[in-house]
């Protein structure tokens, strides 16, 4: 039981979190969905409260609807029949007045994984690409991402979406769209020569983490627009030196077009504006404009972005660790630009191990005649480090530094050779082994360095170390022609017990011996290969069959006996001793990939430049740009001067905003008026927003902020949605769904489902399947003892019942339950659906039966609108009824809770105190339905019903009656 | 580009994960764990680590690994930047970033991570656009929300994120209207056992504390601009007038940030405020070893040098130390070998010393090197390089603010090798 009891526990916790959702205090509800939260981020599974959380997504609270928008993104995937529940919510709020409002639907939505609302982003997705605020658009240019992510067939498409954002003047979307253009079409060059002037233009304003995609983005770009600003340089010094002795004319001639290289304007452009951003304080876009520099600019600019870097060395570890190895990849190519801040890279005892490394590997490029004696005195004070590991690693960096300046050699193999009467083992090993390399460089001169490390062989224990001094012997046995042998014969005797590589060197090193002194060593040789014979190592084995055939002549080694010699004998060449960074250039410099020496997924390849220049002209805007035609430097800066507002209001024009930003120039005074004014107009829209929602939706007679924001007429709307969508539903008029108290209906009892019962209700909601259908929700729950499989929907009654099914439920536990979601075309019609509701094992006939407001949607209208739809259905269309009315129901809050109740209608507003107004469409055919309500004396009231379909004109009606006559 | 993150705690318990695309579970951390455990030391963990199928950028900040998980490219400075930020922003909410702190306010944390990035892109970063959007907490408010059911997250909407000034609220108020700036300047140096300098320079920042009503539009400008050699700074600051005229001409984020950091010109030469002598030496039997450190003012401009401590990492086989300070404490850690020495100010006339021997575990040889010693130090009003303000005006606004200049010199990495 004590294994149960946590189990035990998190269901009871889930379950009071459910009553705390369904209850009606939103400070519970807020306090729940805290918890949940706190449960989602500790990475505990909270999905079962998906029913109770997604019930609050159209909450007025706002920190509540942040946190249900949290809780679904996290788990729609998981639970997406329901999750289509909240989506009608969004693809409201879409349409929403604020701006923020918008975007953040916009937000959900996309980040809702869910394959079947693909077509619903999409069209989301090109409704706010082309929306008057830059913040929705920006939002837009993430979705974009999302949704090619989700379903990759829509490239095309989104294609077509980031042509259109490339084009926006915005700073806010510069950023997100080059992004998008980044994940999903990276090699379409294509769409950005006729806007690269701009984002160059735009550049220094943007939001410090759009700077780094786009400057990345740009880097490539130029690389295959502009011709190479090196070659050339360099051709162009080589010929002038010819010039001067060489006075053929012909030369001359080939001189000029050499000399011919100028930078391509853009090119230039580029250049010129990603500079200021040295100075910013965001380490990656430092990196980003010093990598573009590098692979982009003359060699002689190229120098410009060393102090900015040496900068960053003062920055977190983490950020020293990436910017080091850029500087280590640099240094090589370049030691001149980070010479002369070579103290920088000193070395503290306090660094992390891979700090110091890297520290280590520059100083070694950076090594040269003028300061290697400086970096030597560094090195000394390294290698007694206590960090044994940065130790080796000196040594390791003064052997590469005694190979690259032949001056130091000597030096360097002589302060070595002191090391290898150091205490600590691993600097000895790592010591010889660098001795080893050096003296393949000059083997001649060094007899004594092989003597010295003769003498200290007993002493050493690290196999590596061994081994190389073996192999030297072996190498070099005619120059210490009385040690070696004597070196073999100890190794004779401890053979046995030596590591595997010391014994293949002591393999060799017989074998060498064997060749130029056979007459002291045959007998040792002989024991050695008898020894080696039985190793338990099958290398070793192998090495001494293949040893003794080769240098032990007999019958069968045939020819290759007489090139023994020249074959283990041969002249080696020297290892070439170099840094790990070398030609790590070859990826981008700043990116991931240079980072792990690897190609990480989704890398760009950096082109090489192009030979001959593509046609500029292709960069060329049609429309003559203010910022384009001003001479070049101080624009760019501009704005950034000037904090022109970025035409943050959707009712300018960006053009004249733009054109705006421009005039005023450095005029700071005049901007910050500006920028006043800017925002005392946008708490004026605010002010009106407010104004507009207390006074209900009214189509005709909008506050002027609305109409900044409903820039597409409704019309085409209609047109454009009737591809996805029910002309109906997307309709703007069709409002909130009233949130009136859900009845829920019993579709099957569990004595008769044997164990499997089903509720249903009326979400009210718009459903997602086919226009003409009602959603309805079905929660089926086992209550036997039994796991039920393949809950499914069967035969319908009649055949021809439009039906959407939810899908076939694979298993559903005891005690567990699960909502689904279906849609039903009832056609306006109140007739009952039958269906058969099935397990694996039984059928169920069920049927729902409509009362006939479910078979409603709620339309917005104006008191204006409502009156003339009215006068035109009169006569026939025309049901009234004087009623009596309960005395609780005769404030207007509780007659419009009434209705609500009855039917899915919307409210509409009313300036008369008397009339109440309501007003839908029927769901099938888009008939309106017009209910209003006028208060008589004496608690009776006329209501009437203004529609074409007269039966359900009745239905209504009497429902009606019967809901205001209760209290 | 950025995935997940995972917050880790020194011990290597994952306590809050956030996914900003579909979830990755949690065993993508095992190859970090490894790394970790590797690594030995946390500080020594690769920030950049490749597994099969991802990609993991860390950092570590206050004991806490901040892990992102990323698929694709991107710049590795990119991610580790952002999850700087997110650390300074915790820390900016809840005045530390611990464990614990996160713990407490973890929805607030998850809310703000929610705003930071959408779809793995940083959306808002700026402190002053969050907190207008997720406000911190405070004891008032938090008594005040549980008693009415307020909320945390702000009605108001996120204008600065609109705006060509994202870092500054808008409808800024204040009674006292004031504006501090702080220059601080660190010496990092290298110092070699004859005490000779090896390396030395002199990095500032200045620091601001602004608290303005509306968009006061400031300039600062320095006596000596021409000291400065490299600088970054902060998105507000004006770069094309500092180019023009050497002056800092911005307006202001409302409350805490950092104006600019600069380095001081490598041509002049820096006055290192104190000189140390010492000897530290391990003999070669008996297993034990000396110590005398002695430190006095150099150049100090007539200023006290305060806040001095001296920080010794021994070699491991240093068991204990048994030495006399003239002045200040000592404490020697047996487990991380470390000695410490706070000393406080500095008393030209009578120099503080530290002298003694040290233990060494028997048998085990003498260590190689001498360890070095890190130097902290702390002079009030004063700038080492000489950098001094002119003048700071405001335009934009009519009131007349307060306003406060403070100089400091601190020790940055100033390490004595011997």
């Amino acid at each position: 039981s004590s294994i149960l009891r946590p189990t035990i526990l998190s269901v009871l916790r889930n379950e009071d979190l459910k009553e705390m959702l369904e209850s009606n205090k939103e400070s519970l509800k807020l306090e729940a969905m805290k918890r949940v939260v706190g449960l989602i981020a500790k990475g505990k599974n909270a999905s079962e409260l998906f029913p109770a959380v997604v019930k609050n997504v159209a909450n007025k609270n706002i920190e509540l609807k942040k946190l249900v928008y949290v809780y679904l993104v996290r788990y729609a995937e998981e639970q997406q029949d329901l999750a289509l529940l909240s989506i009608s919510t969004f693809q409201r709020a879409l349409k929403d007045p604020n701006q923020f409002i918008r975007a953040s639907a916009l937000r959900v939505l996309s980040s809702i994984r869910v394959p079947i609302i693909v077509p619903i982003m999409m069209l989301a997705i090109k409704e706010s690409a082309a929306d008057m605020s830059p913040y929705v658009r920006k939002t837009s240019a993430h979705a974009i991402q999302k949704l090619y992510s989700l379903d990759p067939d829509q490239k095309e498409q989104l294609i077509e979406v980031i042509e259109k954002l490339l084009k926006d003047k915005s700073t806010l979307v510069a950023g997100s769209v080059v992004m998008a253009f980044e994940e999903v079409c990276p090699d379409r060059i294509d769409l950005i020569h006729k806007n690269y002037r701009k984002l160059c233009n735009l550049l220094v304003d943007v939001e410090e983490w759009g700077q780094v995609v786009i400057i990345s983005m740009l880097t490539r770009y130029a690389r295959t627009q502009f011709i190479s600003p090196w070659k050339e340089g360099a051709m162009f010094d080589e010929n002038n030196e010819k010039a001067f002795y060489d006075s053929e004319s012909e030369e001359k001639k080939d001189q000029m077009e050499a000399k011919t290289y100028i930078m391509d304007p853009d090119h230039r452009l580029l250049l010129r504006n990603t500079k200021p951003l040295l100075q910013s304080r965001n380490t990656a876009v430092v990196m980003s404009v010093a990598q573009l520099y590098w692979h982009l600019a003359p060699k002689h600019e190229v120098t410009i972005v060393t102090k900015s870097l040496v900068r960053l060395l003062r920055s977190h570890r983490e950020v020293q660790y990436i910017v080091l190895q850029n500087i280590a990849t640099m240094s090589i190519q370049r030691k001149g630009m980070f010479e002369p801040f070579m103290k920088s890279f000193y070395v503290r005892s306090t660094d992390s191990t891979h700090i110091k490394t890297l520290k280590l590997e520059i100083l070694t490029n950076l090594a040269n005649e003028a300061n290697i004696s400086t970096i030597l005195r560094e090195f000394q004070t390294y290698v007694k480090s206590q960090d044994k590991a940065f130790a080796a690693a000196t040594i390791q960096a003064i052997g590469r530094c005694a190979t690259n300046i032949s001056e130091v050699t000597d030096t360097c193999l002589n302060g070595l050779v002191l090391l290898l009467s150091n205490r600590d083992e691993t600097v000895v090993a790592e010591s010889v082994v660098v001795i080893k390399k050096l003296l393949q460089t000059q083997p001649t001169q060094h007899s004594e360095i092989i003597k010295h490390m003769a003498k200290l062989f007993d002493n050493i224990t690290v196999p590596m170390a061994r081994a190389s001094i073996l192999w030297l012997m072996g190498e070099y046995c005619e120059r210490v022609p009385k040690i070696a042998p004597d070196v073999l014969r100890k190794m004779a005797k401890t053979f046995t017990a030596e590591e595997d590589i010391v014994k293949l060197q002591i393999v060799n090193l017989a074998a060498k011996l064997y060749l130029t002194n056979s007459k002291q060593t045959k007998l040792l040789t002989q024991y050695i290969l008898n020894l080696g014979k039985y190793d338990q190592n099958y290398d070793i084995r192998d090495r001494t069959r293949f040893i003794r055939q080769l240098i032990v002549p007999s019958e069968k080694s045939g020819a290759l006996n007489k090139y023994a010699r020249r074959i283990l004998l041969a002249p080696k060449p020297a290892p070439v001793l170099e840094s790990a960074f070398k030609d790590r250039d070859r990826y981008q410099l700043g990116t991931l990939s240079h980072s792990l020496n690897t190609k990480a997924s989704g890398y760009q390849e950096l082109s090489d430049w192009p030979a001959v220049a593509p046609d500029q002209s292709v960069r060329n805007v049609e429309v003559i740009e203010p910022v384009r035609n001003l001479p070049s430097s101080p624009t760019s800066y501009h704005r950034y001067n000037s904090y022109m507002p970025d035409s943050t209001s959707g009712s300018e024009s960006e053009e004249e905003s733009s054109e705006e930003s421009e005039k005023t120039s450095s005029d700071s005074g005049k901007s910050s008026s500006g920028s006043e004014q800017e925002s005392s107009s946008e708490s004026e829209s605010q002010q009106k927003k407010k104004k507009k929602t207390k006074k209900a939706p009214q189509k005709k007679s909008k506050p002027a902020a609305a109409d900044r924001y409903s820039e597409i007429p409704p019309v085409r709307w209609t047109l454009r949605a009737s591809f996805f969508f029910p002309v109906n539903l997307a309709c703007p008029d069709v409002t909130t769904p009233s949130f009136g108290p859900v009845k829920t209906y019993e579709l099957l009892h569990h004595m008769t489902g044997k164990g499997l019962s089903a509720k249903y209700h009326f979400p009210r909601q718009p459903c997602l399947y086919q226009p003409s259908m009602v959603a309805v929700q079905v929660v089926l729950t086992n209550s036997s003892d039994h796991s039920l499989e393949e809950i499914h929907i069967g035969d319908r009654n009649p055949a021809s019942l439009n039906l959407h099914c939810f899908n076939t439920i694979e298993r559903l536990e005891p005690e567990a339950s699960v909502t689904v979601s279906m849609g039903i075309d009832f056609s306006d019609s109140t007739q009952a659906a039958n269906f058969q509701l099935c397990t694996k094992d039984d059928q169920f006939s069920v049927s729902i039966q409509p009362a006939v407001g479910e078979l409603f949607m709620p339309i917005t209208m104006t008191e204006q609108d409502f009156s003339k739809e009215q006068g035109k259905l009169l006569g026939m269309n025309e049901t009234s009824e004087t009623i009596a009315m309960a005395t609780a129901n005769t404030s207007s809050q509780a007659i419009s809770k009434q209705v609500l109740s009855v039917a899915n209608v919307g409210v509409v507003s009313s300036t008369q105190n008397d009339i109440h107004r309501f007003a839908g469409r029927t769901v099938s055919s888009g008939a309106l339905v017009l209910v209003s309500l006028e208060m008589k004396e004496s608690s009776s009231a006329l209501l009437t019903i203004n529609t074409e379909k007269s039966v359900m004109a009745s239905m209504l009606l009497r429902d009606l009656k019967q809901a205001l006559a209760q209290a | 580009m950025i995935h997940s993150l995972f917050l880790i705690n020194h011990s290597g318990d994952i306590f809050l994960e956030k996914h900003w695309k579909s979830v990755i579970g949690r065993s993508v951390c095992d190859y970090f764990f490894e790394a970790k455990e590797k690594a030995v030391q946390p500080e020594n963990v690769p920030p950049v680590l490749q597994t099969p199928h991802h990609y993991l950028i860390s950092v570590y900040r206050d004991k806490l690994f901040f892990l992102s998980v990323v698929q694709t490219e991107v710049p590795p400075l990119f991610v580790i930047e952002f999850l700087h930020r997110v650390a300074d922003t915790v820390q900016d909410y809840f005045g530390e970033c611990s464990e614990g702190v996160i713990k407490d306010n973890v929805v607030t944390v998850y809310e703000l991570l929610e705003e930071m990035l959408d779809n793995g892109f940083p959306l808002a970063t700026e402190s002053n656009v969050l907190k207008e959007m997720i406000r911190p907490p405070t004891i008032l408010r938090s008594v005040v929300n549980t008693l009415t059911g307020g909320s945390n997250v702000g009605d108001t909407l996120p204008t600065g994120q609109l705006s060509s000034i994202p870092w500054r609220r808008a409808g800024v108020k204040y009674t006292n209207n004031e504006a501090y700036f702080d220059v601080i300047e660190e010496i990092d140096a290298i110092l070699d056992k004859s005490g000779t300098t090896v390396f030395a320079e002199i990095q500032g920042v200045i620091e601001a504390c602004v608290r303005l009503t509306g968009m006061p539009d400031l300039t600062l400008s320095f006596m000596n601009p021409r000291l400065l050699d490299d600088m970054s700074f902060h998105p507000c600051v004006r770069f094309k007038r500092w180019e023009s005229e050497r002056i800092l001409s911005f307006i202001p984020p409302d409350g805490n940030f950092t104006l600019m950091t600069y380095h001081v010109s490598s041509q002049n030469v820096v006055a290192l405020p104190v000189y140390v002598k010492q000897n530290i030496s391990f003999l070669e039997t008996g297993s034990c070893g000396r110590l005398d450190i002695t430190i006095g003012p150099k150049q100090t401009m007539g200023k006290t040098v305060e806040g001095l401590t001296v920080t010794v990492h021994m070699p491991k086989t240093v068991l204990s130390a048994n030495l006399t300070a003239t002045q200040g404490n000592y404490t020697y850690n047996l487990a991380t070998k470390v000695l410490v020495w706070d000393i406080g100010k500095l008393n030209p006339q009578k120099l503080p010393n530290l002298r003694g021997s040290l233990s060494l575990q028997a048998g085990a040889p003498r260590p190689e090197e001498n360890p070095a010693l890190d130097i902290t130090l702390k002079i009030q009003q004063l700038a080492i390089s000489g950098l001094k303000v002119s003048r700071l005006d405001m335009y934009g606004e009519k009131y007349k603010p307060f306003k406060g200049v403070k100089y400091l010199t601190k020790a940055g990495k100033f390490q004595v090798r011997t």
